[in-house]
């Protein structure tokens, strides 16, 4: 009997968290931003039940922002990172071990308290949340992290459940798997969704329900283990599903568009320091990196320019200033004069653990490097993203990214904390 | 015999952060001190025990004059700690963050300012008790 795994999601968490410091948020519509300002991509139950949808560009729901008094914020992720720290630690207690899989999503490893009442457990638990965060949450249980998820998707959904899904019960577990529609399954793609519709296979039950091997022919061995999980068996679906990252991307709307190419250089640099740290950060090493620009494509009416330009590094590398090179070197290609460019980003691809990497002749001596990039890494760490640039970067950010309204870090600055009235 | 006297040092007088000398003895001899090594004074670490569900406010007005507590002042608001009467508090009402003194009149709570010309505010559905108020913090 595999140990019972729960998944904890913060709901609405992005607009949850300003929530908690800003009560005239409470019970109307909100949206969150995206960090450029472009789209929304949180909403609040009340925006949700307006037909706003994730990921909706804000300039095509004017109308109805304008019409209904929709709130919108920009994203304030100093908030949320710190709430997230708060939620982390309220559930700590009620898990052997636990795995925080996103901003708002934490498995938790209930291994030592399954001769315990788990649904009254996780209920403790999201009080504790709840009374430390004023974050509501919802809680799936199952013996494997599909079943959590889907039952953390049920206890989302269905009123009844009250916020907790347990799934270990055979006889529920039935009965949600019945009413879920497959392509609502955490890792099915559309494409296969479609697929399994021509077999008839249109809700989990179904899939659970066949052969493993023709889940292995007809999509790919995550389907195969989603089969597996669906039934029970622990078989790191989870992890297939999101494996070693395939590529990442640091990319940003200029709040102004730029003009000249100096100025764009220097945002296209500190992307590229983004990039090299992510990188890092994650051990990892990219073999080709790419880079991008365009003018707005919603004001048609000005001349238009779109460039990209792809870079292979060789050898596969970390290093900012390898990755700045040959940033700054597409763009001496790409640039046109005469443009008004309102986007800018970087891509890197072909990604391998930095272990992994094939070695090349001539390298040089990589080690300074790789002293000098941790160097780097731990004064940003120590004096703030940033402190310490390459002076390609320039130190005029002119063109830093939209956040026109954003709330206040009210839990990080001591100059922004919230006020509390006393007359 | 002497006598043992305390003195009151205040809190100017307290140093934030107590240096320390790391000294290496070449003889081999390990340091008498090495064991006895703190780390410097953290009054923020001191004064939020419980920094997960703890929350720092500044406070806008003199209401709460009475219990020490001035316009300007950081408090420190713990939500894990359950609100009795007696505590202080932060109480939201009608949506509005507010300062009071939580406190018990018959069988209804109260939430009380300590000044003189604030009325009483009843406790009912109105009011949600959003922390209880376990430290404050100023400067010269």
């Amino acid at each position: 009997m595999p140990t019972p795994i729960a998944l904890i999601d913060c709901n609405n968490y992005y607009v949850s968290c300003e929530r908690a410091f800003d009560s005239r948020l409470v019970g109307v519509p909100v949206i969150v931003l995206s960090n450029n300002d472009g789209c929304a991509v949180a909403r609040s139950a009340e925006a949700k039940a307006l037909g706003i949808k994730m990921g909706d560009p804000v300039h095509l729901i004017r109308d109805k922002i304008d019409r209904h008094g929709i709130r919108v914020l920009s994203s304030n992720y100093t908030l949320y990172g710190d709430m997230q720290r708060r939620v982390v630690a309220a559930v700590e207690e009620f898990a052997r071990d636990l795995e925080v899989y996103s901003i708002d999503e934490t498995f938790l490893d209930l291994a030592g308290f399954e001769d315990r009442d788990l649904a009254a457990h996780v209920r403790a638990m999201r009080d504790q949340v709840l009374r430390w965060t004023t974050i509501p949450t919802c809680v799936g249980i199952g013996p494997t992290k599909t079943l959590a998820k889907l039952g953390n998707a049920a206890a989302k959904k269905n009123p009844l459940f009250d916020s907790v899904a347990d799934l270990s019960d055979e006889v529920l577990r039935t009965w949600v798997l019945d009413r879920f529609a497959v392509r609502d399954v955490w890792g099915v793609g559309g494409a296969t969704a479609s697929k399994l519709a021509a077999l008839g296979i249109h809700t989990a039950g179904q899939l659970r329900d066949m052969p493993m091997k023709q889940g292995r022919a007809l999509g790919t061995v995550v389907l195969e283990r989603l089969i597996a999980e669906l039934r029970g068996i622990p078989s790191g679906a989870v992890e297939t599903i999101e494996p070693q990252r395939k590529g990442m991307a640091v990319t940003r709307s200029f709040g102004t568009p730029v003009t000249d190419m100096a100025t764009l250089m220097g945002a296209v640099t500190q992307y590229a320091m983004r990039g090299g740290e992510k990188l890092r950060s994650h051990g990892l090493v990219a073999a080709r990196l790419t880079v991008f620009f365009h003018t707005n494509r919603f004001k048609p009416d000005r001349p238009q320019y779109s460039a990209s330009r792809m870079i292979n590094l060789h050898p596969m590398t970390s290093d900012s200033f390898e990755l700045i090179a040959a940033a700054r070197r597409g763009v001496e290609h790409a640039w046109r004069d005469g443009y008004a460019i309102s986007k800018a980003g970087i891509m890197l691809d072909e990604l391998i653990d930095a272990e992994l990497r094939p070695r090349t002749l001539f390298e040089g001596d990589s080690d300074k490097r790789g002293r000098l990039m941790e160097a780097l890494d731990s004064v940003d760490g120590r004096f703030g993203r940033f402190a310490a640039v390459p002076a390609a970067q320039g130190f005029k950010r002119e063109w830093k990214m939209r956040a026109d309204m954003k709330s206040p870090a009210w839990t990080t600055r001591i100059a922004e904390v919230p006020r509390v009235a006393a007359n | 015999m002497h006598a043992l006297r305390l003195h009151t040092v205040p809190i100017a007088m307290v140093p934030l952060e107590a240096r320390l000398l790391l000294c290496s003895t070449p003889a081999g001899f390990p340091s008498p001190a090495a064991d006895d090594l703190d780390e410097p004074i953290d009054l923020g670490q001191w004064l939020i025990e419980h920094p997960a569900a703890s929350y720092v406010m500044r406070v806008d007005g003199c209401s709460m004059t009475g219990a020490g507590i001035g316009d300007g002042d950081l408090i420190v608001v713990n939500r894990a700690k359950k609100a009795r009467a007696g505590h202080i508090v932060v109480a939201l009402v009608h949506g509005d963050r507010t300062l009071k003194r939580l406190k018990r009149a018959g069988d209804r709570l109260w939430l009380i300012a300590e000044a003189e010309g604030y009325e009483a505010i009843i406790v009912d559905e109105n009011v949600e008790i959003w922390g209880v108020v376990v430290g404050l913090a100023r400067r010269y």
